[in-house]
């Protein structure tokens, strides 16, 4: 099984290396991506992105960005360009291409923000530097690591899940737009309404993690047990739809 | 392992209040090229479906190379090659990479792969080009490509459907001569779709003609065409009167005499000998210059099964 869903990786890859057409545009377009949140974002966070966990925000959120346009091609895409029949008459399971599209997509997203979220250290380490090289805590580095996985996991498979049900590609993305919109702007949104007592603890609480050094060990594992739960719902949402028969005929 | 390659019993497929295939009972030898001949709509796509397992069949049953469709679906895709109605080629990737792709799917080993690619592409003139992204392709190299992916892991059971369908006749002459030497050359079975008689005639060991989802005729295509009606003779001459034609008509051994743009158009009884027919004609003052012996195309014997069913 693994060395099937790897090779749906291999395809997925040879597909978004070539998905502007040329490899000069594809570099040009990733270049743009890791200038803005590689550096930009950070220089104006500044020493903030490694003392604080402000750079937390950015694990989770950058695979978010990262994962809309692929993950919205998955299965629309094939099936728009009539690829998806013959990959369903091929010998794969059901899981194996499931799991394939998602694997795909998990470690392309988390290699990415990877390598951003460690791109970024260098305009820190330009702008802050004070004869030694400025790198994350071990321990929030490792709470990174985990939560942008989680994060990837969990918008690759809601938005594997919308691309099974779209009819189109643009349908898919459009209804994964509106998906992420929410998602991220919906807390904000949410706490415009709160009673102002209510804001104030609030305030006062997220206060607490601010302070460099500060322990972050419950909110972290409430979040982390949050987005298990949450991503291991969407996946059996997307093993129960994913059927061939419905497939072909959808 | 079973000789043959594919048995349905009263196989039945609904959609709604429609019936796609209708009991279909149809049995397809190893080693040949099966043809199902039918116009558009009448379930030939949905029959592949079922065969290979991608649909459930509303009733009956069908075993592929000796797996039920239902229970062992995994077994038969495993051991099938197909193109279906579209060729489910990725057009971002190169040839070598679509054929990469379906060679690692089917557990090809590498070096193995390298090479069925190379003897694969080379037999179908396509190794030059096996770089380029195949989106640039025109249809009919994509069809061919479709056709070697199907054939890639060397498959017993090759599904083709409609492989020609779409391709200008240059490409169409082109890729059934390909698929006839494919076939010849692996020795696989294929079952293939169509709704052109030509093709069905020239590659086609055995053919079946469907409607609206019901199996009307299973056969050789010589004997369908024999079954249509017995020998035909076409004499290119001058002088066919009435009298002549009376004359003919009267014959037990003629079943029907008719002019066709100059020409005398006769159907006759089978065993039939010519010889005497036309030293009759002459007699009656006709002056013959070409003789052409013939039998019903399969295009009239489709279209005649067609008119039945009406």
């Amino acid at each position: 099984m693994i060395i099937d869903i790897l090779t749906m990786i291999w395809k997925e890859y040879r597909e978004v290396m070539r998905q502007s057409g040329s490899k000069r545009s594809t570099a040009l377009r990733f270049l743009i991506v890791m200038v803005t949140m590689s550096v930009i974002l950070p220089w104006q966070a500044g020493i903030a992105w490694v003392t604080t966990p402000v750079s937390l925000g950015f694990w989770i959120l950058i695979p978010v960005i990262l994962v809309t346009t692929m993950v919205a091609d998955s299965f629309a895409g094939e099936r728009e360009r009539h690829t998806l029949e013959t990959l369903l008459a091929s010998r794969l399971s059901d899981g194996v291409i499931l799991f394939g599209k998602i694997g795909a997509i998990v470690s392309y997203t988390w290699v990415v923000t990877q390598i951003i979220m460690h791109i970024a250290l260098v305009p820190i380490n330009i702008r802050f530097w004070e004869g030694r090289i400025i790198f994350y805590r071990a321990d929030a580095m490792l709470i990174g690591l985990g939560l942008s996985l989680l994060s990837a996991s969990l918008v690759s498979t809601v938005g594997v899940l919308i691309s099974l049900r779209a009819s189109s590609v643009k349908q898919a993305a459009q209804t994964l737009g509106l998906a992420v919109f929410i998602l991220a702007w919906g807390p904000i949104l949410a706490l415009q309404v709160l009673p102002d007592e209510w804001k104030t603890r609030l305030g006062q609480a997220l206060k607490v993690y601010m302070v460099p050094g500060a322990d972050l060990t419950q909110a972290i594992f409430t979040i982390a047990a949050a987005l298990v739960v949450v991503n291991a719902g969407f996946l059996i949402a997307a093993m129960i739809r994913f059927q061939r028969a419905r497939l072909i005929l959808d | 392992m079973t000789e043959t390659a594919i048995i349905t019993e009263n196989l039945t497929r609904d959609f709604d209040n429609v019936r796609a295939v209708d009991n279909l009972t149809l049995e397809v030898p190893r080693g040949i090229v099966f043809g199902l001949l039918g116009p558009n709509g009448s379930g030939k796509t949905t029959i592949i479906r079922l065969l290979l397992g991608l649909l459930e069949p509303t009733g009956g049953q069908a075993e592929v190379l000796g797996f039920d469709t239902r229970a062992q679906a995994g077994a038969i895709r495993e051991r099938a090659g197909a193109l279906l109605e579209h060729h489910g080629l990725y057009e971002k990737l190169s040839a070598e990479e679509n054929l990469e792709f379906y060679g690692r799917i089917n557990r090809v080993p590498k070096v193995e792969c390298k090479a069925r690619i190379k003897e694969l592409l080379m037999n179908l003139g396509l190794w030059e080009r096996r770089r380029e992204s195949i989106g640039t392709w025109s249809r009919g190299m994509k069809q061919k490509l479709a056709v070697a992916r199907a054939l890639l892991h060397r498959p017993p059971l090759i599904f083709l459907d409609e492989p020609t369908a779409g391709l200008d006749p240059i490409a169409q002459a082109a890729l059934r001569e390909d698929l006839a030497a494919l076939g010849a050359r692996e020795g696989v079975t294929v079952f293939l779709t169509t709704h052109n008689m030509s093709e069905a005639e020239k590659l086609c060991g055995l053919v079946g003609v469907i409607r609206q989802g019901k199996l009307l005729a299973v056969d050789h295509p010589d004997t369908l065409r024999a079954q249509a009606g017995g020998p035909r003779v076409e004499i290119i001459g001058r002088g066919f009167s009435e009298n002549t034609l009376t004359i003919l008509r009267a014959r037990p051994e003629i079943t029907s005499a008719e002019r066709q743009n100059g020409h005398l158009s006769l159907h006759l009884q089978a065993g039939t000998d010519v010889a005497p027919l036309i030293n009759l004609m002459i007699g009656a003052g006709v002056q013959v210059e070409e003789v052409r012996k013939g039998k019903a195309s399969l295009e009239e014997v489709f279209l005649s099964l067609m008119e039945e069913e009406k």
